[in-house]
């Protein structure tokens, strides 16, 4: 084909610019999906230790995307010392194998946060949300009040956890399905992660941990607190020896 | 024109559009081509120098180019060129450059640290950016807390114990501290009278009716965790009463001796429970022991 007719037939400049520029991202992209070690192996006595969200914590994600949470913070730590020395272990790509969009980023106006479920009391929490500067006096983080206020709206719970059963969540709602869970996450993970009984469980899971501090109100608080607890909790890296996670490099 | 003028000296694409619009056909400038061989040959190197090329299910691993990384467990291990290989490279030198002090700091007693001004002020520097990252959250930059939610530290007054091994309990294992609502078993009038009799203790005038009635009150209800001293228990957290440090209720802070009694009786009714975090997964034995230096030596430590 002859430069000119290319440069004189908009179609077909379309057409060959967007395969052009697409190489770029393409073999960046398609190998990582076709290389085993992209996404490490992570199991302690055989079971994988990395599950999806359960029903409440998927709320609390989806809460955490309506509030752009995201604008600030990431939730990606990098191999790099300084970022060891205060969120903890660098994140593996497997502890975001679940999360459908991921939240790695790279603007950081506030922490990494992909670290710090267990890090503070879900009292915190809760009083950070409200009010960031009556914990953190030089806090720009803005106030969500509207977290405690509003009720949890889960009636379409399930629906959310069968649209991400699409994109390879291994959420279930046959027997085989939850079987395979079994096998797979162990018994206490693989309920939680059944779309049949994900109302029950979402109110069970909120009523034990009360994590906005009101046992009698399944609040949006809840879900989100429940949500920031778990991040970066899944892979106890004590069962892994120091530099275990090398060689999946 | 000069329409002439110019296709004497530079080609054109031969083509006109509308009549009379032509387009340049300039070589590229030789210095331009020149740059784009060199990132050429620059990427070949790179590919054969670091991981690059995928081949089905793997990649190559690049070649001379290996990092060699000893571990905290000790184990030496050589593999190809990545991030994580780096990164435990940087944490073995950083480690190595810091092994002098930190293994003194981890052998020495807490008295040893505190005889020894380089030792102590190694301690000093780590643990001001420990406290920073994971304890200012809630016990805010200075230590000084915030009244109603988290303890002062720099004070003399422990809720758990000021010694070196409390300070390092608490920090370890974490605490709960949980004084009971009484708004089921006390009627609002005993919950008065024990609440003027606690502020009696700290020298607020209160009328002698009160506190002789708030007395009993407190000897049945209070005093199994407050203690009949009221001076609190390490063992339990409970707060000491007699003293002018409160670290639940915001006494000072209330204008006149209503609102200080009416503040100590929403505690009463209400209760309040509050959970400090154990970091013994999260920070290592010898993170923990310069926290509690730091921590006993900002404030009274006993
Ligand atoms: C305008 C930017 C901004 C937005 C939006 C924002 N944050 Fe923050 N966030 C910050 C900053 C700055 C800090 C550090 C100061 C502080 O602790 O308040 C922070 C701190 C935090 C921390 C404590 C992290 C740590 O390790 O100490 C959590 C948890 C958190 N934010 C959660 C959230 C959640 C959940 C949302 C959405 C509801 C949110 N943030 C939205 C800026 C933001
Ligand atoms: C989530 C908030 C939070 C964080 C983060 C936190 N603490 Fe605490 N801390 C508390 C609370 C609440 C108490 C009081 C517990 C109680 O009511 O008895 C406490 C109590 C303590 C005590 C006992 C005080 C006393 O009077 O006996 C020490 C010591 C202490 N914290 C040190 C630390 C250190 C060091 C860190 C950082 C590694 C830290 N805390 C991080 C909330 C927190
Ligand atoms: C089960 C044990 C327990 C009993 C019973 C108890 N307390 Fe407490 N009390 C505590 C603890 C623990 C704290 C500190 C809580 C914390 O730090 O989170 C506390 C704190 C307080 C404080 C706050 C002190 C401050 O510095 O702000 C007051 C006031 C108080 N108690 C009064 C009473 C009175 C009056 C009674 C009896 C009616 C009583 N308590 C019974 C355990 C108890």
């Amino acid at each position: 084909m002859k430069h000119e007719t290319i440069e004189t037939n908009a179609g077909w400049l379309i057409v060959l610019t967007l395969i052009v520029i697409s190489i770029g991202g393409l073999v960046e992209i398609v190998p990582l999906y076709l290389i085993d070690d992209t996404v490490e192996e992570v199991k302690v006595a055989g079971k994988e230790t990395v599950r999806p969200y359960t029903p409440l914590e998927l709320r609390g994600r989806d809460l955490y995307l309506r509030e752009g949470c995201y604008t600030c913070h990431s939730q990606m730590v990098r191999p790099f010392r300084d970022e060891a020395l205060r969120y903890g272990h660098y994140s593996l790509a497997a502890e975001s194998k679940f999360d459908h969009p991921f939240q790695w980023g790279s603007k950081r106006t506030g922490p990494d946060l992909a670290r710090v479920g267990d890090k503070y009391s879900n009292e915190w929490h809760v009083q950070h949300l409200i009010a960031p500067r009556s914990v953190v006096p030089e806090s720009i983080m803005p106030n969500y009040p509207w977290l405690l206020e509003n009720k949890l709206d889960y009636k379409d719970v399930g629906d959310r956890m069968r649209a991400l059963k699409i994109v390879g969540v291994p959420y279930t709602e046959t027997e085989a399905e939850y079987q395979a869970n079994v096998e797979r996450f162990g018994e206490e993970v693989a309920k939680k992660l059944d779309i049949n009984s994900a109302a029950d469980n979402l109110v069970a899971q909120a009523n034990q941990g009360n994590y906005d501090g009101n046992p009698r109100v399944v609040s949006e608080m809840d879900a989100m607190v429940a949500y920031l607890q778990v991040l970066g909790t899944m892979v106890d890296f004590n069962q892994f020896e120091d530099g275990h996670f090398v060689k999946f490099r | 024109m000069s329409k002439d003028k110019t296709q004497k000296t530079v080609q054109t694409t031969g083509h006109a559009w509308d009549g009379d619009l032509q387009e340049f056909n300039n070589p590229l400038p030789t210095w331009w081509l020149w740059a784009f061989y060199a990132t050429v040959v620059f990427a070949i190197i790179y590919w054969i120098l670091y991981p690059t090329l995928p081949i089905g299910d793997t990649y190559t691993k690049g070649a001379f180019n290996d990092i060699t990384y000893t571990t905290e467990d000790g184990k030496t291990e050589t593999t190809h060129w990545n991030t994580r290989a780096l990164f435990e490279k940087e944490m073995q030198e950083a480690r190595e450059m810091q092994a002098k002090y930190v293994e003194r700091l981890s052998d020495a007693s807490y008295q040893e640290i505190q005889s020894d001004p380089e030792q102590s002020g190694f301690a000093f520097s780590m643990a001001k950016v420990l406290f920073a990252d994971n304890c200012a959250a809630c016990h805010q930059t200075g230590g000084n807390g915030v009244i109603g939610m988290y303890p002062n530290l720099i004070d003399d007054a422990w809720l758990w114990g000021g010694s070196f091994e409390q300070i390092e309990q608490s920090i370890r294992e974490g605490r709960q501290g949980n004084m009971p609502g009484f708004k089921g078993q006390l009627s609002s009038q005993q919950i008065g009278d024990v609440s003027a009799y606690v502020l009696s203790l700290s020298g607020h005038e209160m009328p002698e009716d009160e506190i002789s009635r708030g007395e009993e009150v407190f000897a049945a209800n209070c005093a199994v965790c407050h203690g009949n001293d009221a001076q609190g228990k390490t063992a339990m957290g409970s707060a000491n009463l007699t003293d002018s440090i409160w670290t639940i209720v915001d006494v000072p802070a209330a204008d006149s001796m209503e609102e200080k009694k009416s503040a100590v009786m929403e505690l009463v009714r209400e209760g309040k429970s509050r959970e400090m975090p154990a970091w013994k997964e999260r920070l290592s034995d010898t993170e923990i022991k310069i926290l509690t230096y730091y921590v006993h030596e900002m404030g009274g430590g006993k």
